[in-house]
Formats: structure tokens, sequence, C-alpha cells
């Protein structure tokens, strides 16, 4: 299909970009540094640090997948790409699409993998790790959507990487409540399946309108 | 008689409080061209980006076939190809790799076989697997200009595409404008040296400074 095949066109190209500049990389290595910090911040209590880690590792997350943010659209936008992309006779919602999903195969993905391991950090069982795993493999693509929407807003304006932080923050609120809940009322026996609800609910709901409000800040920036 | 292909009606655009151009008609036909003139400043770009759909006017509107292009954004752009003044290629990646993405984001089937062939028509046969940070400003035009011959289109809008570029290259290039008009494509472009087109097909000289 014509329309699938721009869609991969441009998640291949930005994994390729990130291949080559390898930098992007460090959002991962950001994830691993502040969730390592904590426990060394607040000292060897496991029930402590057992209670903190839903709510830790998810504003790690949170802060992690903000690093990738800035450079979403703003790199195309600086070398002229971008317009390239608005020109483009395939509809500019599959584009970027194409690139969200780059981005939260570069910033979401790895943090999903290395949950089990900064878990263990915090002692965490492992059937709580598990849900922490699924909470983190539903709630990281809802955050790159969420996240594309500021990103676009914010292109070409000054110091749009604090905008971007300050505008997309606050949405991720939802996200945050029901992802480290989803852990939380885990551990605490009484059972995550409405945490999970919403969580995937709020997921269909940003996979189908964020492209479309994103194809729409992006035309404006553009102008 | 057949209505042009490319038609502005009462374009105006204001950037501030100043108005750079307005009650501007154009039409083009097919196997004409546009040559846009005037100042740094003199509103060359803006007209660019309102004709490709980039920039809405203040004021008039653009029709391609007839319609006006917001209308028909897909169809319009399958038509269109738009050079701006940007680098356009990611630093990161090489001439072959640049294009490629470039064409199959527009939906085009491309394979290293063509790529390698507009390359090499634009000189740049040994640069195609170098990353474009390493091209200098007249490599990586060419290598830009090089879409033109993998994207088949009706109407191009470039803006100064003889930037940077050498004397042999500045006439590689004219020749591919003319081939592009002798086909009854159109061509609307800016540039600070004047083109030399031809005699065959038929141009117009806007000059945009006079509007201010």
């Amino acid at each position: 299909m014509p329309v699938l095949s721009a869609y991969f066109a441009a998640l291949h190209r930005d994994l390729l970009l990130v291949m080559r500049r390898k930098t992007e990389v460090l959002t991962v290595l950001f994830f691993v540094i502040v969730t390592t910090l904590l426990p060394l911040g607040i000292g060897p209590e496991p029930d402590l640090l057992r209670k903190i880690a839903p709510g830790a590792m998810w504003i790690a997350a949170l802060l992690a997948t903000l690093l990738g943010l800035q450079r979403l659209f703003a790199a195309d936008y600086a070398d002229g790409t971008l317009e390239q992309m608005v020109l483009s006779p395939k509809p500019l919602t599959i584009l970027v699409a194409g690139k969200i999903t780059a981005h939260w195969l570069v910033c979401g993905l790895p943090l999903v993998l290395l949950a089990p391991v900064i878990g263990l950090q915090f002692d965490l069982s492992s059937d709580a790790i598990g849900i922490l795993m699924l909470t983190l493999l539903i709630g990281t693509p809802l955050l790159s959507l969420l996240g594309a929407i500021g990103a676009a807003l914010t292109l070409g304006a000054r110091g749009s990487a604090l905008l971007v932080s300050l505008l997309v923050l606050p949405l991720y609120i939802p996200t945050l409540i029901f992802g480290a809940g989803a852990v939380e009322s885990y551990i605490a026996g009484l059972g995550a399946m409405g945490h999970f609800s919403l969580l995937g609910a709020l997921l269909i709901l940003a996979a189908a309108f964020a492209p479309w409000a994103t194809t729409a800040a992006l035309r404006i920036s553009l102008e | 008689m057949q209505t042009p292909a490319l038609v502005s009606r009462n374009l105006s655009c204001i950037r501030g409080k100043q108005t750079l151009f307005q009650g501007l008609d154009l039409q083009l036909d097919s196997g004409q061209w546009l040559y846009l003139q005037g100042e740094n400043g003199a509103g060359k770009t803006s007209l660019l980006r309102i004709l490709a759909g980039l920039t809405l006017p203040a004021d008039g509107d653009v029709l391609w076939q007839g319609s006006p292009i917001s209308k028909q954004r897909g169809q319009y752009h399958q038509d269109l190809l738009y050079i701006g003044h940007h680098a356009g290629l990611k630093e990161d990646l090489t001439l072959t790799e640049n294009l490629q993405a470039l064409c199959r984001m527009d939906g085009l089937r491309v394979n290293d076989v063509d790529i390698r062939e507009a390359l090499t028509h634009m000189g740049l046969a040994k640069r195609q697997h170098l990353p474009a940070r390493v091209l200098s400003a007249g490599q990586k035009r060419r290598g830009l200009l090089a879409r033109t011959l993998l994207r088949p289109a009706k109407l191009w809008i470039l803006d100064e595409p003889f930037n940077a570029l050498d004397v042999n290259a500045i006439a590689d290039v004219q020749n591919l404008l003319k081939a592009h008009l002798a086909k009854g494509g159109m061509l609307v472009l800016t540039s600070h040296q004047t083109p030399y087109l031809g005699t065959d097909a038929h141009g117009f000289v806007l000059n945009l400074s006079g509007s201010r």
C-alpha cells in the first residue's frame, strides 16, 4: 500500500539518522542514571524503595521522553526537510506518525526493556516488575504521541526546549497517575485491571487524534 | 480557451506591518516560465511559498487546473516540485540515502540505479556515498537538484537554484530547466542572476521591488 510505504519511509529515515548520530541513545542512559541515583540518595531501606519505585521510574521515563522530544521536529525544521515533508503528495499525518513511531522505538521501547534491571535496584518482586513493564509498554507510546503535539506547537519558538517541557508535562499527568497507580495497586493487592483499561483507552484516543493535532500544529508553525 | 494551469488571483502578502505585495495576478501555462526579480526582502520567497501552498496569502487565492490548491493538496503536491533555499538534506546521511528518503516519502519507488544516474548527471558520481556534511554548498545544491530528475512534476518552484553553483553547473541546471520547459513543464524561479532559458519557451519577468 502506498500510504503504508510512506509511513515506513519516514520511520526508516529517522531510525537511520539515530544510528548515524548515536547521541539519541543518551536518552536511555539518562533514564538509567536518574533511576540509579534515587536509591543511592535515599539509602538502603527496601520498604521505602519498593514504595517509591513505580512513581520514581515513571517520572524518570517522562523526563527521558521529554529529552528526545525537542529534537523530534526541530532538526528537520532547521535543515528544510520538514518543508519537503509538508509538500509530499502523501498525507503529512502518515509521515508524522512514522516519525512518532521512530521516537518511541528510540526513546520509549528501551525503557520498557530496561525496567526489569532497574526494578531490581528498588527490590521489586518479579510480578510487580512484570506489571511495571506492561504499564510502560502501554504508557510510553502515549508519551511520544502527546509529546509530539507539544513539540510541533513550540517549533521555531525561542527557548522551545523549556516551552515543550512546560506544555507537555501537565498533559502527562493522567499517564503518570494510571501508570504508577497500576503497579502500586497491584502491590497493595487490589489488581491493576482498571488502571490498564484506562491507560489503554488513553492510548487509543491519542493514537487516533495526536497525529492529526501534530500535523495541524506543524502547518501553523511552518507558516 | 483552456484555463491556464497555474493562476493566482489578487494575492497579497503582509509581513508584520509591511505589505510586501498586493493585488497580484499571475497566470502560467504549460511550457512557460516566470522569473521573479527583486531586492532582498522584496517578497520573492514569500510569493514562492504562497504559490507552493506553504504559507497562506493575506488575501486572494492560488488555483491549480482551475480549483484552489488548498482544496486539492494531495493532487497539487503530486504535480509540484518545490526546492527552497534551505540545504534540504540531512547532514548525517549520504546523498543517495537523502534522495532515497525524499523520494520514498513522496511515495515514489526509486532504486539505487536511478539515483546513481541522477547524481552522475549532476556530476556527483564520486560523491554519492559521502555524508552530506562533508560536501560543499554547491555540491549539496546539485545533489538536491538531482530530485528534479527523479520526480516527475509539472510545476517546478525553485528558490535561488543557482546559488553556490559554479559556471559549468549553472549551465547544466539551465539545460535541465530548458528540457523541462520543452516537455511542457512550468517553472517559477527566483535568482539574483538572470537565467537564460532560450527563446523557445515563453517567459515572464516579475519585478517585485516596484510594488513597494
